[in-house]
């Protein structure tokens, strides 16, 4: 596998907040990533340093094997479609499309006019007066029609529908199968995207916690449900990550899978196997209750 | 009940399965290719391609250079004996533990079966052997 982006202990302060601490991971070349994690978590800070769009306290950075500063053979090959991406007063959806043409050497203006289509984006009022969504249509398009090597998109669909949404994803997969390139997608709809994305890149108050397949990631853990002193009974010695009861029914989420023998004991017992979804994961694994359970606490130590 | 957790690639496979043991997918055909699986059912290609590799494999599917993936000779008869080896680990047992849960006797649950058996269902599948 080819590394796109390698980051080494990436650390961005602002004032007292430290946005990014010594943050070290790899992009592979054309793969799509899911990069997650909760707000303020420093997902944008780290897109922004790695499109040059800020600067790092300390730490190195390389995209393409390069620094991406001022470095136009960097830049041109990759597209960040940011939550709120600024545009001219007077600039239509027309005039940004027009200058991403410009910019992008891969662009592809069939796409581009086709998406327009589809998101039914009115070209020629100003940017300044369109709705959340059809604004956050302007960064897919462009984002999806760059073609770039690396693309970043940050939040893209604030505000779209979702029938929009689902356009964007089934225009990203169709696109990405015939010309494979590298996506980091940013999104709080993590169940949406989960099929998506064949790597999770999870950052949690500046750190990475997950760096894996989506496959791997999904095996890490497992959900039991029933009868709570059956349940302590078949799980001892596990790690619990998470546990929820209602009257003598617990639902509790462990580390690690069963093998077929156990699934066999559980299921004579009465407990039933769930799946943990994407979201449950990453959502039990950023939560910071202020008393978290003893098995949390290693994870979330700051 | 823990078929949800399967790994979405093994899932994928899964359905390639069904449709070559139900017909609908007949030796000899071109299969769908890992675009074609990535788009429908709205999954990362390499996701797709995982599945369709593991089918490879168990010689299930066949990759014909420069055109695609094929229905492999034998295939069908090659999954029916796998399902069938695999039925009672997958339907007996949850049932038998169901029933013990609910006071039936494997005695009640034959007759059960048999009762069951003899109602006419609607359209029985016409490849199946006997």
């Amino acid at each position: 596998m080819t590394a796109v982006i390698e980051v080494r202990d990436l650390t961005k302060r602002y004032k007292d907040t430290l946005a990014l601490d010594a943050v070290s991971f790899d992009v592979e070349k054309d793969t799509i990533y899911g990069f997650l994690g909760r707000n303020g978590a420093g997902k944008t800070t780290a897109m922004s340093i790695l499109t040059a769009q800020n600067f790092a306290t300390s730490g190195s950075v390389r995209v393409f094997g390069e620094h991406p500063y001022e470095n136009a053979r960097v830049l041109s090959r990759i597209c960040f479609v940011r939550e709120s991406q600024k545009y001219p007063d007077d600039a239509t959806a027309r005039h940004a499309l027009a200058a991403a043409r410009l910019f992008f050497p891969h662009w592809d203006q069939d796409l581009a006019e086709r998406l327009v289509d589809e998101f039914q984006l009115p070209m020629r009022t100003r940017i300044k007066k369109l709705s959340r969504g059809q604004l956050s249509a302007v960064g897919v398009i462009i984002g999806l029609a760059s073609r770039a090597e690396i693309t970043f998109f940050d939040e893209p669909y604030l505000g779209l529908d979702a029938v929009a949404r689902q356009i964007f994803y089934d225009r990203l997969l169709a696109d990405y199968a015939e010309h494979p390139r590298t996506i980091l997608l940013s999104s709080h709809l993590i169940d949406e995207v989960a099929n998506l994305v064949e790597r999770v890149l999870v950052i949690d108050r500046g750190r990475i916690i997950m760096d894996e397949t989506t496959e791997d990631a999904l095996q890490k853990a497992t959900n039991l449900v029933g009868d709570a002193a059956a349940i302590d009974a078949f799980l001892r010695g596990r790690e619990v990550i998470h546990r929820e009861s209602l009257g003598r029914v617990s639902s509790v989420t462990f580390v690690g899978g069963l093998t077929a023998a156990e699934r066999g004991e559980a299921s004579a017992a009465g407990l039933e196997l769930a799946p943990v979804s994407l979201q449950q994961l990453i959502v039990r694994s950023t939560q910071h209750a202020t008393h978290a359970p003893a098995s949390e606490k290693e994870e979330v130590a700051s | 009940m823990i078929e949800e957790g399967k790994p979405l690639f093994v899932q994928i496979a899964e359905r390639i399965e069904d449709s070559i043991v139900d017909g609908s997918l007949p030796e000899r055909d071109q299969a769908p290719s890992t675009n074609e699986l990535a788009a429908f059912y709205r999954i990362n290609p390499a996701t797709a391609a995982k599945g369709v590799a593991m089918l490879v494999d168990k010689s299930v599917l066949e990759k014909r250079r420069g055109i695609g993936m094929f229905v492999s000779d034998g295939a069908r008869e090659l999954l029916l004996r796998e399902r069938r080896d695999a039925f009672a680990d997958r339907y007996i047992t949850p049932l038998i533990d169901e029933a013990r849960r609910i006071g039936l006797s494997p005695t009640d649950l034959a007759a059960l079966v048999r009762e069951h058996g003899s109602t006419p269902q609607a359209s029985p599948d016409t490849g199946r052997q006997s």
